[in-house]
């Protein structure tokens, strides 16, 4: 069975690009635009690893990623966050707050592919 | 035989036998016959009436002798007693003696003494404290002055130097220097600009005034200056205050300025690259996008075209970021601050505005940040607050450690679970702590610093906060700091207020008095005696005398490369080798920098002809011509001891009780030479010559002045 991929990003360009890419490798994909979507999509779509975004409408990613880890069920989920800013302190508290990994924009397509397969 | 007893004598022996006499004679005139045979019975008896008329004469004339010593001779004894207790001996007393009335006197006096005395000492005791207060207060502002980061000037109107701090010294080097003017660093322009500003600023608004102004120094560097009045005070205390001089507040901003220009560098890449490499981009994007037909190869480049521009913008905002993350974020003034202390800080906010008990564990003490400190401590309370108002926490611990650039500030509770949700609604809220609120929120200030806070569980029992920001370097321990300690009890030789009490700069020096001119004291060692054979220079000396008071801070010593060999007997006598000036720079380099040291000061030296002689020698080379008023010791010693043998300098150092301490070095001579001019300038004031051409004209007249080289 192909892993669940949960693609959660507020730009639709982006978006276009990450969906195409991961169906591509052959990952079964869904897509949220804003944190609270996300929380939902995850519990209907349980996905194996979420893409993140960080700056968000409504929940930011930060927030997601505190929620998700809150929950114990979902201990297993991989988070890979995407984010515009990659600023020091950011990534600190990316990791910090339980992401598995930590990807800054502009970001090339194969190493993502590349990290999001060595973590599932 | 004192006329006033002489006097007593005769009005006693009057009193004493004239009423006899008189009625003698008025009997003798109304006798009868019978009456005058009975008086001449009389007669015979006559020499004992006389007798003990004398008698009794002298026993008068022994007591008004007697009470003239007592009431007449006391008193005068009292009153010169008195003029010397007046005077001369102020613990002199009366002596009590003679009859009661004229003891009573004398103690009277003596209690008007002990009074007057005990006044005395009371009013020299105040002014012994008052003038122990004032110097220190002068001690403490210079202290203070010399601490500051900034570096301060004060100067009189006319840009006189009259104080600085040693801030000051490292930023402008030698052109600082008491008594020296601001114009040598500062364009006369933009002070005299300022002032008018200042000026106009006070006819508005009756606080002081300042005015700002950017300025560069010979070296480049680019200052911020703000100018301050010092007011006068006036004899009646009434009108508008005059402005006596100003003070110059100056950063060093070349560095800022520096970085602005880096930041400005950084947007120009971005956008203008940017634009250029977005431009490639979209033209390749749309010629494949229009040309569905292209052939392969042709596909190829345009993608190949495509595909480098959009690595060289990752790569380059990538290196954007690294190199300059800091300065393109960090637009609110953040200061260097040591971590330790602006958690201590923050605990004692805490624990004065919170009544919660905090703890310190593990505090990096050598760890420096860059932080707004005010709302970054605001921050930190207000989390505190809500700690405590929502989850009644009761002990808050801080801990601060580092990770590469980041600082961590972290604030750890025991025991208590709190929402994942709490601390992000918080960051957006308004920061509010009792009474006092800010309108930033926590997130601003976060952001402000280019920093993160979160919340993270430690451990089963234990969560904590932390907010990330940036390292900053541990500032350079001698950079700002004077190089030795300041001693409270003396007064740093930069720094003299008489100076504010200087006269009008505007006539000629000659008319000055001595005792207000600024000197270069100097002297220079030399390959030989005869400059007109070649000798050269090969160390030049120099002090400056400032208000009577040599500083030795402000010297001047160089080394000289001669481009000649030695001589033995010279290296004899002032100790420098060949080694020593190989490097050294030659004389056309060091004159400039001597001739700035010894601006706007009158020149003085021993035997003054010989050091001006290698001096001018030099002129036609260098361009470099000494005008100065100039001042010989040799000359003026001969003025003022005619009748002494010798005025070599260590003669006249020795008559004079000037210590002979490092003679034969330049610097050693000069401040020897230093010495003995301050002292023959009392003993020429002394002989009436004060200023500066009575000097000049005294000097002029000796022998030794037909002395040449």
């Amino acid at each position: 069975m192909s892993a669940r991929i949960l693609i959660v990003d507020d730009e639709p360009n982006i978006v276009v690009s990450l969906e195409y890419l991961m169906k591509k490798e052959g990952f079964e994909v869904a897509v949220a635009a804003d944190g609270e979507a996300a929380l939902a999509q995850v519990a209907a779509f349980a996905p194996d690893l979420v893409l993140l975004d960080v700056m968000m409408p409504k929940k930011s990613g930060f927030e997601v990623c505190q929620q998700l880890r809150a929950d114990p069920a979902r201990a297993g989920l991989r988070i890979v966050m995407l984010t515009a800013k990659g600023r020091d302190a950011e990534v600190a508290k990316g990791v910090a707050l339980g992401a598995d990994a930590y990807v800054t924009k502009p970001f090339s397509t194969r190493e993502l592919v590349a990290k999001v397969k060595s973590l599932l | 035989m004192n006329p006033r007893i002489l006097a007593a004598a005769l009005a006693l022996a009057l009193l004493m036998v004239g009423p006899f006499l008189a009625m003698a004679a008025i009997l003798s005139a109304e006798m009868n016959e019978a009456e005058r045979g009975a008086a001449e019975l009389l007669l015979p008896r006559l020499p004992l009436g006389a007798f003990l008329t004398v008698i009794g004469f002298l026993l008068g004339l022994r007591m008004i002798h007697l009470l003239f010593g007592q009431y007449v001779l006391g008193p005068m004894k009292v009153a010169e007693q008195l003029r010397l207790m007046l005077g001369a001996n102020r613990s002199y007393r009366v002596a009590a003696e003679g009859p009661p009335e004229m003891r009573e006197l004398a103690r009277a006096a003596n209690d008007l003494a002990a009074q007057r005395d005990a006044l005395l000492a009371d009013v020299e005791a105040q002014v012994l404290a008052a003038r122990a207060k004032v110097e220190e207060e002068r001690n403490r502002l210079a202290a203070l002055m010399s601490e500051l980061a900034q570096a301060v000037v004060v100067c009189n109107l006319d840009g006189r130097i009259l104080l600085y701090n040693q801030r000051a010294r490292s930023l402008f080097e030698t052109s600082v220097g008491l008594g020296r003017s601001i114009f040598s660093i500062l364009e006369r322009g933009q002070i005299a600009h300022a002032l008018e500003n200042v000026r106009q600023r006070m006819r508005k608004v009756s606080a002081g005034a300042t005015a700002n102004f950017i300025a560069t120094t010979a070296a480049g560097r680019l200052l911020r200056v703000q100018m301050a009045a010092v007011l006068g005070a006036l004899p009646g205390g009434e009108g508008a205050p005059e402005i006596t001089g100003y003070v110059l507040t100056v950063d060093d901003i070349t560095a800022g300025f520096e970085r602005a220009a880096a930041r400005d560098r950084v947007l120009h890449a971005l956008t203008d690259g940017s634009r250029a490499a977005l431009g490639s981009i979209r033209a390749a994007v749309e010629m494949l996008r229009d040309s569905p037909g292209m052939a392969e190869a042709e596909r190829e480049r345009f993608t190949g075209v495509i595909g480098d521009e959009v690595t060289a913008m990752s790569q380059r905002l990538d290196a954007t970021m690294g190199e300059f993350a800091d300065s393109l974020k960090t637009r609110w003034p953040l200061e260097d601050v040591q971590g330790a202390d602006l958690v201590e800080a923050a605990r004692r906010r805490i624990e004065a505005r919170l009544g919660l008990a905090t703890r310190a564990e593990a505090l990096d003490d050598g760890l420096w940040v860059r932080a707004d400190s005010f709302s970054l401590i605001h921050a930190i309370t207000f989390l505190a607050a809500r700690l405590q108002d929502e989850y009644g926490i009761r002990e808050l611990r801080f801990r601060l450690s580092s990770e590469g650039r980041m600082a961590f500030v972290d604030m750890i509770w025991p025991d208590v679970i709190v929402s994942t949700e709490a601390l992000f609604n918080w960051e957006l809220e308004p920061m509010t702590v009792g009474e006092e609120s800010n309108p930033l929120t926590l997130r601003d200030v976060v952001d402000r610093h280019g920093g993160e806070v979160w919340h993270q569980r430690e451990s089963e029992r234990a969560a904590f906060f932390r907010v990330v920001l940036p390292v900053a370097a541990a500032p350079e321990p001698s950079a700002a700091r004077p190089a030795q300690p300041l001693r409270a009890s003396s007064r740093p030789e930069f720094y003299d207020f008489d100076l504010f009490h200087r006269g009008d700069e505007s006539h000629a020096l000659d008319d000055r008095r001595l005792a207000d001119l600024a000197f270069t004291v100097f002297d220079t060692e030399t390959t030989g005696l005869e400059p007109s054979k070649g000798d050269e220079i090969i160390q030049i000396g120099a002090v400056r005398i400032v208000n009577g008071r040599l500083l030795p801070h402000e010297s001047f010593e160089q080394l000289v490369d001669p481009r000649r060999p030695l001589s033995r007997e010279g290296t004899a006598i002032h100790g420098i080798t060949a080694e020593m000036l190989a490097g050294q720079p030659v004389i056309s380099e060091v004159l400039p920098r001597f001739h700035r040291f010894c601006e706007d000061t009158v020149l003085v030296a021993h035997n003054a002809a010989f050091d001006m002689r290698f001096l001018q020698l030099k002129e036609a080379a260098t361009g470099i011509r000494f005008t100065q008023p100039l001042l010989d010791t040799l000359l003026l010693s001969a003025v003022a001891h005619p009748n002494q043998e010798s005025h070599a300098l260590e003669d006249i150092a020795a008559r004079l009780g000037v210590p002979l301490i490092g003679r034969h070095t330049a610097l050693g001579d000069a401040i020897v030479t230093g010495e003995v001019f301050l002292r023959l300038v009392a003993l020429l004031d002394g002989m009436g010559i004060h200023t500066l051409e009575q000097a000049r004209e005294a000097a002029r007249k000796t022998f030794y002045a037909k002395v040449t080289y």
